[in-house]
């Protein structure tokens, strides 16, 4: 059952009452950035559909913004997904190594998720993070200035993070 | 040069409030709340102040132009969806000193009547928002934010709204669109924000930088900061230095120093990494043309160039380029343009909102164009086809997306047209090596 628990439904009145009265589609982003986190890192339809009940607006609404913004998955993704950039200033200081590098060590391509559902590898467009590149994008933070041997050490630490969770 | 907006970036604590505090902040506000909103308004004419977003416009204009209708709320949105490749000095403002754009923006919203303001941040600076939202509680316990600030009457809320990966929501209407919690579609202008922006009520976006900026100006009075400077561009402006330097980074400049200075001092880039040759720069973040070394230091008269509005921007798209969003990356001798280009296009590809056809498809079609060239199948009619299409796509759009995809292709045709068209006659040598910069000769002293 795709529902938020209390401590969540606080948040989304938290979020609603940012807006003047009867603004609450303008939670509409936040609130789907929340449902991705706590509904296992996508959206669903049925996700979406009650994200669309939550704000009173209709699903069609949920779903045209859902498709238009990068980080909403429409697919189900691995626990870790490597964002790694692609664009010019990371393609100067050498991210193709690093998506190459990534790719081979994972062994699975740009948009694939590995066969235990632990990571995904993603392409992005520029993360504002070109001082320090190359770089990639895991969950909230930036891993950057990335060597193969740090890449090597990301990969670790999720495997052990993990394993601590399980 | 004194620095006005990094001057405490280094104490320890100043992200948070009793730092803050500490060393001078919220003088700024104290000063604002005895004045008159118009004052305030006033100030930030006389500074000169041009927004730091990328287009430049004087901020105490843009503001001058809010609507004021009897007994319809104005908001103030600070424009944090920093995304043209390049530019990261807004991260850098927010990320070690929040409190200076929510300083900014208690000012601003003071000066425009905003009681209800907004951060709009790009969704995957996702930990900025954490740090954004603790200087704002900070601020509000300490009677900065909230009601009667200051005993003055004034009222203000600051909220922090997270996109969602999108570049297109760094232009102000798709942003106002996005907050507004749509899709980012650019509004058709008139009707300018100013009038009917944010549901429907005047509204005034402002970049991050231009909103800390109104700090300095305030505390030290809008002639005195517009000594500052040259010409028209006055003040100091924050520049993201990337690519192939020594010493990339955030940098604050008082626009007299010369590009080659910027590039070469230790101050600063700190010069090109492994004794390479300067090959090319993007000063203003993607969008802006690409010059060659040779017009990059020097203007096509052979003047100096220097890091400011006016100088990049001698000699028109014909030579010059612009100071954008600051956002400045360089290219060493092995950097290939082709490829370089290409990840450009890729990029405007994605991003494009594909509300207008020149855009949507034109963008499509210079990536699928460039990837055929820098992959050895490339056609010699391709390199005019390209150039046909960017015509074709600049200045046929809504929004300045357009323009911003087309001009890096062709700045790219042409200044370095051999380049492309060495691509093409060499299909199997170009996987291997890059042109480099040997139809260039010297880079640095050739003549114009």
């Amino acid at each position: 059952m795709t529902r938020f628990s209390d401590d969540k439904l606080a948040k989304v009145q938290e979020i609603i009452a940012r807006y003047p009265d009867g603004k609450q589609k303008s939670a509409l982003i936040p609130v789907l950035h929340l449902a991705q986190e706590t509904f296992g890192g996508w959206l669903s339809p049925e996700t979406m559909d009650y994200v669309a009940e939550l704000l009173q607006i209709k699903p069609i609404e949920v779903y045209e913004v859902a498709t238009f913004y990068s980080m909403y998955n429409l697919k189900p993704v691995g626990k870790y997904m490597f964002e790694v950039c692609q664009t010019g200033p990371c393609m100067l200081r050498g991210s193709d190594d690093i998506i190459n590098y990534i790719k081979e060590k994972l062994g699975i391509g740009v948009g694939e998720t590995t066969a235990d559902g632990m990571f995904t590898l993603k392409t992005v467009e520029c993360l504002g993070a070109c001082g320090y590149a190359p770089m990639m994008q895991l969950g909230k933070h930036y891993r950057e200035h990335l060597t193969k041997e740090k890449v090597d050490a990301i990969i670790e630490e999720c495997r052990k993070s993990a394993a601590a969770n399980n | 040069m004194k620095k006005l907006l990094l001057e405490n970036d280094h104490i320890e604590g100043i992200r948070y409030f009793d730092a803050y505090r500490k060393n001078g902040g919220y003088r700024s506000v104290e000063t604002a709340l005895k004045l008159s909103p118009d004052a305030v308004v006033e100030e930030v004419k006389k500074s000169g102040l041009r927004g730091r977003g990328g287009a430049g416009f004087p901020t105490g204009m843009k503001w001058s132009f809010l609507a004021k209708p009897e007994g319809v709320p104005r908001y103030l949105v600070c424009n944090a969806d920093e995304s043209e490749p390049g530019t990261f000095k807004d991260r850098y403002l927010m990320e070690f000193l929040p409190h200076l754009l929510i300083e900014g923006m208690i000012v601003s919203s003071f000066a425009l009547g905003s009681n209800r303001s907004y951060i709009y941040i790009r969704g995957e600076y996702a930990w900025i928002v954490d740090i954004l939202e603790q200087a704002i509680a900070e601020a509000k316990q300490n009677g900065f934010l909230g009601k009667n600030i200051l005993g003055s009457g004034f009222d203000c809320e600051i909220y922090v709204q997270r996109g969602a990966g999108a570049y297109i929501c760094g232009e102000e209407t798709a942003l106002i669109e996005s907050l507004e919690g749509k899709r980012g579609n650019p509004r058709i202008k008139p009707p300018f924000p100013a009038v009917k922006g944010l549901w429907d009520c005047p509204t005034v976006v402002n970049n991050v930088e231009t909103l800390a900026a109104v700090v300095p100006i305030i505390n030290m009075g809008g002639e005195e900061y517009a000594k500052i400077g040259v010409g028209r561009s006055t003040g100091t402006k924050l520049i993201s230095a990337c690519g192939n330097i020594n010493k990339p980074g955030v940098y604050e400049i008082d626009m007299t120093i010369s590009v080659e200075e910027f590039i070469y001092s230790d101050e600063y880039c700190g010069g090109i990494p492994n004794g390479k040759k300067l090959k090319a720069c993007i000063p203003g973040g993607s969008s802006v043309p690409i010059l060659p070394a040779n017009l990059l230091l020097k203007t096509a008269k052979g003047e100096t160039r220097y890091m400011n509005y006016e100088s990049l921007a001698d000699g028109g798209f014909a030579s010059g380029s612009m100071m954008g969003s600051g956002g400045f990356i360089v290219l060493d001798e092995d950097q290939c343009v082709v490829k370089h280009t290409l990840t450009l296009a890729t990029f405007y590809r994605h991003e494009s909102c594909g509300q207008c056809s020149p855009c949507r498809e034109g963008t499509g079609w210079m990536e699928k164009i460039l990837k055929n060239i820098e992959h050895g199948k490339g056609k010699l009619s391709d390199i005019d086809l390209l150039w046909d299409i960017q015509r074709r796509i600049e200045g046929n759009t809504i929004c300045p997306l357009g323009d911003a995809a087309a001009w890096p292709v062709a700045a790219a045709i042409r200044h370095f047209r051999d380049e492309f068209e060495w691509h093409v006659l060499n299909p199997e040598e170009c996987q291997r090596r890059n042109y480099g910069l040997a139809g260039y000769a010297d880079p640095i002293h050739v003549p114009v």
